[in-house]
Parts: C-alpha cells; sequence; structure tokens
C-alpha cells in the first residue's frame, strides 16, 4: 500500500471521528445533490390546516406557521446553504491565495500594500462588515456570498503569505530557479501545490464559518427572503414560536446547521492530522 | 556516610512508540564537599538520571526499580513527601541555556526572593533584601540594578550567575549543575565554572557536573562517572580515570577528548551511534560499538570489577 | 513607560482608524436610497430633489464630499434616522452602553470557564477534562449562536421557568436605574437599587451565556495549548526544580507566561463577540446598537446602519488597543522595548 494511503489509515484508525467526519461530507453533499427528490412535500406549499404540528408520522419534523413540512424544508434548505459557503469560499481562496502568494514572495512594497488591505478588512468586527457590504451592494442571495468571501479572504491571504515565506528559500525553489524558470511559472507550480494542503485545512474549517455567517445574515433579513427555504432564515421565522412553547420550527433547520458546521469543523482537524500530526491540539 | 547515593536505579519513558528503558542499574554516590562529574554522549541519560533524583521527571517516565537516598532519606518512597522541602532548599540543579531557563517576564530579583521566600521562611521585603545580597555573591555588578531587570535585558553569562543565584539562595547542600557551561562562550564558561567551584568550596557543599565535556569534567572533578545508553559504565577518581581507563567506551570517549599535545587530525570519534532504547538490548548496550566485543557479552548479568583500592568501578566482561 | 506604550499604540492605531473611515464612507455612498429624495418629500419634483442634493454637496466630487463627511464626523454628525426621528448619534449613544454591558458580560463569563478549564486540560492531558475541553473547543465554534440563544429560552423559560422573558434589558414591572455609567448593573450598584439590580442581572443572564459559550471554544483551546507548551518550558522545570508550591509554579511561572497568546486572541475573540451580538441582541429584543442597526435595516433606513458600522469598527480598534496595552502590561519585552 503506498505511504500517503498509510499514513491517512493510521490517522483515521487514531481518531475515527475524522472518518465519521468525512462520512458527514459526504452525506451533506448527497443532500445537496438529490435534496429535492428525497424530500416527501413541496418545501414552498402552505397548508393552514395543518400549521404548527409537532412531528409525527406524516411529519416527521412538523410543520410551521404556514403548515409547510418542515423535514422537506431543512432538507431542501441543504443545496443552498451548501452552495452560498461553496461559492464564498472558493472565491476567498481565489482573491486570498494569489494575494498571499504575492505578498510571502515579493515582500517589500507589495507585501506592505496587500498587508494594507488584509489588515483594513480585518480593522472591522467581520460579522458587521459583511452586513455593511450586503446592505451597500444590495440585498440579495449573490451579494452575502460576495460579503462572506471578502471577509474571509484575509485568513487566506495571511496564511498563503506566512507558508510561502516560509518556502522562498527552499531548495526545490532554488533547484527550480536554477533550471530556468521565472516567478510566475516558480509560483504556480512549485510554491503552489506545497501550500495547497495547510490551506485545504483552512478551507474545511472555512466553510462552516461561511455557512454559519450566511445564516446569521438570513437570520436578521439579509439575503435570502422567504418563502425561500434555508436554515438560518427558518430558525429567524421558528424564532417567534419558541417563547409559546412550540420548538420544531426553529429546533431543525438550528440542528441541520449545527451538523453541517460540525462535521465541517471536525473535517478540518481531522485534516490537519493527516497533514501534520504534530499540528494536534 | 556519603550525602546521596543512587543505588540501582532503573527508569523508563513510556510513549507512544513504545517503552523506552532510559536507565538501568544506575549507582551512583557523593560524598560530602566532592565534585563527581557525569559524562557521556548527548542521550546517554546523564540529564534524565539528574532529573530523576530532583523528582522532577516527565509525567510519561516511571521509576521502575532502585533507590535514590539523600542523606539516608529515600526520595524515591517514604521521603517522597519531603522532597517538596528539599527541592531548592537543600538540593538544587541548574541548567544549559541559562536564557530561557529563566521566567522571561518576571523580574530576577523577584524569582530569587520566590525562592528565598518558599524555603528561608523570611518576609517578602527580607527575601527582596537577600535576593540583592545573592546577586552580588554571584558577582554581579550593580546587584541593586540589576535585581529589577528581565532576563532578556542580561548576557548569557549573566544570566547563568543569576540560575546560580537561584539555586545556591537556600545554601543547598547538593548543587547538580546540568551542562551549565552550554552556549556561552569560552571566557564566559571559565568564569561561570570558577564561580560555581569557588561557592561550592566555601560552603563544603557537594556538585555533581554533567557534561559532555571530558575535557571540562577532567579539570573540575574528583571523580567521574561515565554513561553510555542509560548505563553507568565506569567510575573512578579523575586522575586513575585518565591514567588508567578500563572500558572500551572511556578509553575512546578519551581518544575524542582534545589535549595538549594530540593534535585534532589524531582524534577520532567513537563509531557508532547509541543504541535504539527501546525493545530488547543485549546486556551490555554497548557491544555492538565495542571493538572487543565477544559473544558472552551479549547476554547474562553485566560484570562488575571493582578495584577495591581505589574505589574504581567497571561494567565489562573484558575490561582493558 | 506605560504611558509611552499607550502613546505608541495609539499612534499605531490611526491607520486603522483612517482605514475603518475611508471604507464606511464608501460603503455609505454605494448604500441605497437617495438621501436627497428623502428630505425632499414624496411630492418634490425632480428639480426640487436636485436643489436638495446641491445644498447637501451630493453633487460634489466624491474627494470632497469626503472632506463633508470627515467635517460631519467631526463634529459627531451621523445622520438623521427615518424610524426614531432622532439624530443617529443620539440614538447609538443612548444605546451603546446595553451593548457594550452585554458583550463584556458574554466575555467575563467565558474568560471564567475558558481559563480554568483550559489550565486543568492541560495540566492533566488525557483525562476527561482534557477531553471535555476538546469536545467544547469544537462544538462551541459550530454553534450557531442565534440558535443556542433560543434553545436557552426554550429551556430555561419556557420549559423550566428560570429565566424571564427575552424582552430587552428589564422587565416591564422594573424602572432602569438613574444613568451613571449606561450600564443596569453597575448603576442599580451604585444608587442602591437591589431589586432593580437583580432584575437586570436575571435579564441578562440568558444572552450574557449565549455569548459566552459562543466565545468560551476558541479562549480554551488557546488556553490549553499554551499552557502545554509554558509547562514544558524550561523555566517552568526550573521553578519545579526550585521547589516553588505547586500554586506559584502553576500561576505565577505557567499561566502568566501563558496568558500572552490567549490575549492575543481575544482580538480575534472581540471580532466574533461584536458580530454575535448582534444576532443575540435580535434574539432579546436587547436594546442596543445592534438592534438598532436591524430595525433600520428592515425599514432600509441607511443613516443609522452607516453609524452603527462606523461605531462597531471604532468600538473594535479600540478594545484592539486595550488589548495591545494589556499585553504589554504582562510582557515586559513589549513594554521596555517601546
Amino acid at each position: 500500500m503506498n505511504p500517503t494511503l498509510r499514513h491517512i489509515r493510521h490517522v483515521l484508525s487514531e481518531n475515527p471521528v475524522t472518518g465519521l467526519a468525512f462520512a458527514g461530507f459526504a452525506a451533506i453533499l448527497l443532500l445537496a445533490l438529490f435534496g429535492p427528490l428525497i424530500a416527501p412535500y413541496d418545501p414552498l406549499a402552505s397548508n393552514t390546516d395543518q400549521a404548527l404540528r409537532a412531528p409525527c408520522w406524516e411529519y416527521w419534523f412538523g410543520t410551521d406557521h404556514l403548515g409547510r413540512d418542515i423535514f422537506s424544508r431543512v432538507i431542501v434548505a441543504t443545496r443552498l446553504d451548501v452552495q452560498i459557503s461553496l461559492a464564498a469560499v472558493a472565491l476567498s481562496f481565489a482573491l486570498g491565495a494569489p494575494l498571499g502568494i504575492c505578498a510571502g514572495w515579493y515582500g517589500g512594497r507589495t507585501d506592505r500594500m496587500i498587508g494594507r488591505v488584509v489588515d483594513t478588512i480585518m480593522a472591522f468586527p467581520l460579522f458587521v462588515l459583511a452586513m455593511g457590504i450586503v446592505a451597500a451592494l444590495g440585498n440579495s442571495v449573490v451579494n452575502i456570498v460576495y460579503a462572506t468571501a471578502i471577509i474571509n479572504m484575509p485568513f487566506y491571504a495571511r496564511m498563503a503569505r506566512a507558508e510561502t515565506n516560509a518556502r522562498r528559500e527552499a531548495g526545490f525553489v532554488e533547484a527550480a530557479r536554477l533550471s530556468g524558470n521565472g516567478d510566475a511559472r516558480i509560483l504556480a507550480a512549485h510554491i503552489f501545490p506545497n501550500i495547497l494542503p495547510p490551506m485545504m485545512v483552512q478551507v474545511s474549517l472555512n466553510l462552516g464559518y461561511a455557512i454559519l455567517n450566511a445564516a446569521g445574515l438570513s437570520f436578521i433579513g439579509l439575503g435570502v427572503r422567504p418563502p425561500t427555504p434555508e436554515w438560518g432564515i427558518m430558525v429567524a421565522e421558528g424564532s417567534a414560536y419558541i417563547v409559546s412553547g412550540e420548538w420544531c420550527v426553529a429546533l431543525f433547520p438550528g440542528l441541520a446547521l449545527m451538523l453541517a458546521v460540525f462535521c465541517f469543523n471536525l473535517l478540518g482537524d481531522g485534516l490537519r492530522d493527516i497533514i501534520d500530526p504534530r499540528r494536534r491540539t | 556516610m556519603n550525602l546521596l547515593e543512587i543505588e540501582r536505579l532503573s527508569l523508563e519513558f513510556r510513549t507512544r512508540g513504545g517503552t523506552v528503558r532510559a536507565l538501568e542499574d544506575v549507582s551512583l554516590a557523593v560524598g560530602k564537599g566532592e565534585t563527581l562529574g557525569v559524562v557521556g554522549e548527548s542521550g546517554s541519560g546523564k540529564s534524565v538520571l539528574s532529573f530523576a533524583v530532583m523528582g522532577i521527571s516527565d509525567a510519561a517516565a516511571t521509576v521502575t526499580n532502585g533507590a535514590v537516598r539523600f542523606e539516608g532519606l529515600d526520595l524515591l518512597g517514604d521521603g517522597r513527601s519531603a522532597l517538596d522541602e528539599l527541592r531548592g532548599a537543600e538540593m538544587s540543579m541548574i541548567f544549559q541555556n541559562p536564557r530561557v531557563a529563566l521566567n522571561p517576564i518576571r523580574m530576577v530579583g523577584k524569582q530569587i526572593a520566590d525562592v528565598l521566600s518558599r524555603h528561608a521562611g523570611v518576609t517578602r521585603d527580607q527575601a527582596k533584601t537577600r535576593a540583592v545580597e545573592m546577586l552580588a555573591k554571584v558577582r554581579i555588578p550593580d546587584p541593586e540594578r540589576r535585581a529589577r531587570a528581565y532576563p532578556f535585558e542580561m548576557s548569557g553569562g549573566m544570566c547563568q550567575r543569576v540560575m546560580i543565584a537561584l539555586a545556591l539562595a537556600c545554601s543547598p547542600k547538593l548543587l547538580i549543575a546540568d551542562e551549565p557551561t552550554t552556549g556561552l562562550d569560552v571566557t564566559t564558561q571559565a568564569a561561570i565554572m570558577d564561580l560555581i567551584g569557588d561557592l561550592a568550596r566555601e560552603s563544603r557543599m557537594s556538585t555533581i557536573l554533567i557534561t559532555h565535556d571530558l575535557a571540562l569534567a577532567a579539570e573540575r572533578c574528583d571523580r567521574i562517572a561515565v554513561m553510555h545508553a542509560g548505563h553507568v559504565v565506569e567510575v573512578a577518581t579523575t586522575a586513575e580515570l585518565f591514567a588508567h581507563p578500563r572500558h572500551p567506551y572511556t578509553a575512546k570517549l578519551i581518544a575524542t577528548t582534545p589535549r595538549p599535545g594530540v593534535g585534532l587530525a589524531e582524534l577520532e570519534p567513537v563509531p557508532g551511534a547509541l543504541p535504539d532504547l527501546r525493545g530488547d538490548l543485549p546486556s551490555c548496550r554497548y557491544s555492538a560499538r565495542c571493538e572487543r566485543r565477544q559473544e558472552e557479552c551479549a547476554d547474562g548479568p553485566l560484570a562488575r570489577l571493582i578495584d577495591p583500592t581505589n574505589a574504581h568501578l567497571v561494567a565489562c566482561r573484558r575490561p582493558l | 513607560m506605560i504611558a509611552h506604550l499607550i502613546l505608541r499604540r495609539l499612534l499605531g492605531a490611526i491607520p486603522s482608524l483612517v482605514a475603518v473611515v475611508v471604507v464606511t464612507f464608501l460603503l455609505t455612498r454605494a448604500l441605497p436610497g437617495d438621501p436627497a429624495a428623502y428630505f425632499a418629500g414624496p411630492a418634490a419634483t425632480p428639480q426640487a430633489i436636485e436643489e436638495i442634493r446641491h445644498k447637501l454637496g451630493l453633487d460634489k466630487s466624491l474627494p470632497l464630499q469626503f472632506v463633508d463627511y470627515l467635517g460631519d464626523l467631526a463634529r459627531g454628525e451621523f445622520g438623521q434616522s427615518l424610524t426614531t426621528g432622532q439624530p443617529v448619534a443620539q440614538d447609538i449613544l443612548a444605546r451603546l452602553p446595553a451593548s457594550v454591558e452585554l458583550t463584556l458580560a458574554g466575555l467575563i463569563l467565558a474568560l471564567i470557564v475558558a481559563l480554568p478549564l483550559g489550565v486543568a486540560a492541560a495540566t492533566r492531558p488525557g483525562s476527561w477534562i482534557d477531553h471535555l475541553a476538546r469536545v467544547v473547543s469544537t462544538a462551541g465554534v459550530s454553534l450557531p449562536v442565534f440558535f443556542t440563544g433560543l434553545l436557552l429560552v426554550y429551556v430555561f423559560y419556557y420549559l423550566l421557568g428560570w429565566a424571564p422573558a427575552p424582552m430587552g434589558r428589564l422587565d416591564l414591572f422594573t424602572s432602569a436605574p438613574r444613568t451613571i455609567t449606561g450600564f443596569f448593573l453597575i448603576d442599580s450598584l451604585l444608587t442602591g437599587e437591589f431589586a432593580t439590580f437583580r432584575a437586570a442581572a436575571a435579564q441578562l443572564t440568558l444572552p450574557a451565556l449565549t455569548l459566552a459559550l459562543f466565545s468560551v471554544a476558541p479562549l480554551a483551546r488557546m488556553t490549553r495549548a499554551s499552557m502545554l507548551g509554558v509547562l514544558s518550558s524550561d523555566f517552568v522545570r526550573t521553578a519545579r526544580a526550585n521547589g516553588l508550591s505547586r500554586g506559584t509554579v502553576l500561576v505565577t511561572y505557567a499561566l502568566r507566561n501563558a496568558l500572552l497568546p490567549v490575549v492575543t486572541t481575544l482580538g480575534m475573540v472581540f471580532s466574533f463577540l461584536l458580530g454575535a451580538n448582534v444576532l443575540v441582541e435580535k434574539v432579546f429584543s436587547w436594546p442596543g446598537i445592534g438592534s438598532y442597526a436591524i430595525e433600520a435595516l428592515v425599514a432600509s433606513d441607511y443613516a443609522p446602519v452607516q453609524g452603527f458600522i462606523l461605531t462597531m469598527a471604532v468600538l473594535y480598534v479600540t478594545l484592539n488597543l486595550l488589548i495591545d496595552v494589556l499585553y504589554g502590561l504582562i510582557d515586559p519585552r513589549v513594554r521596555i522595548e517601546a
């Protein structure tokens, strides 16, 4: 068996939770792909006769104030939440990684300018900045993606900068330079593949944060609009019924959100173990 | 009676990779006012031994056998509870890399005062005054001002003086100096060793000097114990050890030590490396590196040839 | 030396403040809604709107508008709120203490739990408390703060009846204490109104707990990791070799050093905390600046939103400044090199 696979197997046997996280991740992706096919009811169809029912055989998770099936809504919402967070994380990776690599590679003025941009973003409490960006760009799902991407960008830029900086003098870089490669080629073909593994850990941890952030924004009424099923907005709709004891409207989407984020975080920790067993905390 | 007696001490580290048998059957004694050198390559168990004596071993370490007696008190048995009171008061220790061995965010005077107010039964104010006196005693200029300095404001040599002040604050009977000059420049090294020697003589304090530097031990110690892979392989007075080394390892070590009249090119390193201390080991752990090895060296109890006239002790079946 | 350090940090915070003001200004210009149209009223002709636009200086170039904006900020002029009809600055000042009290209470609660938990986990690696700390660290960062808030309300208000209704800082039957600091807990103690203190504490408990649950994770994680590092350091070994008592070794030697990275983490924690604060204020109808901003957002009333973002950012820069100074107080290396 090849050593990488053996190492992965060793890490998985040491910490079975990581295996669970991978399984959970697969389940989330499957739900995102096939959710609408699995859902027993139309997530938008209201049926006021059946409003606010507790979980039962017909309605596994109960129904909300408009009599919509919560189970179907939670399942269908997976796609939108996963889409938002994947898109946001991909975007912040695509923005942050090149900036960070350039800052770490060229240093000097480039580094200072990029550092200034990153520091400016970090000077705000991130969620508040995201609120401001969505308010300014307009209240839409796409703008939630942009806002989430912008507030996550500094993490990638800083990490890419540090990792690039650490490898600037490495032997393989020197070898590539001596064999006549230009900067662009060294960065793309040698530096980037080398800093990718630690960045993937960040991506996985960030997916969870991106979902939380997007759900938080829709919870306060930004981005996703009712009646679209989305976990954050469903919790918001359910929040009015908590004080009168109708718990299932908010509970199930909240749990789904929590499980998804938990899964991404465990996955990140697990990836970190696989990539660097020493950094375990 | 000896001040410190280590008797057949064995110690293991239980790690994920297996059990490391770091010390096996180690016996040593230190008399009052005596300076004992413990020499060996790094990894030979010198520091592990000193930590075990002080009772500050790593959590993964387990003593599997043996006794450590300080003034007759068994520190691993009945005397265990007294160890807290002894450490820093009756026996203390100085370490290598003094700059990181001091608390980086506490004034050095306060660090000395901490030890005094713990052991000497003095008030905080008295402790402060005595801390300044201690700094003067280890020949630090302007001790009043230096007491208010932080380790990062001082040179390595100054920090080692502070370490000595810290260790000697309560006039201990035993000082363990673990590579006290490593990381210091050469002139500072001599000054530090002189200081330790002078202060030890003044108060008839016993000293264990742990070093990989045989020349340093030769210069400063009354007796020398040679360690290899967790075993004590030879103990003798300094003069005897250098005149008549009996263990092949000792002989090799001496051959690697620079000395007057021998060119650097003639020095040869000890062949081979320390064995992995996990799993099964031959009874003589040097046998794999030894040119005089015979079949019988691998098993059976380790020979102890004792020369009663000058207490020369060797753990070898075929001594030189 | 401390004064020197503070001065240096103040100067160091200026670029952040400038950045914050510029970004807020740009966001302001991008915000939808035309102030000129608003001030002109619904019946105004395009010509009248144009006139007002000129009067407000909105037809000037962007740099000139920025200068005007700076002038407004200097005079504490944040515009007028459509929803409350009050100047935004006045609204925010009135609501800020509620937000700050909540955030600080959450942080203090979190520290009370996280520090001992992290220390206990680090001193007994592999024990049940270590595992607990691990679970808390991973689970804690996965909790959507608005969801945990609702769960707490359901359990402690609806099911158990221990907590009061999640309706702001005081129940209907208690009146606010005389304003001294604006913090109800402190003001009620200062004025000796103990019944008010109890009512305010009861209202504060659940939202503060929600914030604490959320920020315990990063703090406990960092405390554990940095304590583990410090405990295996050479100077802790020295302290043990000198026979210092377990308490002295653990607190004076290990913990004080281990706090340095924890203090650094506080910056990130505050960033999350101030954001989470907005959500928690909505869940508990807390009359702070977060719920003020949400109400304004929903009503497309943008002047309060601008004021809110700027206030939060300035608050955050200030907190980071305090963190820097605190770091300097603990670490002489920073203080003396300053």
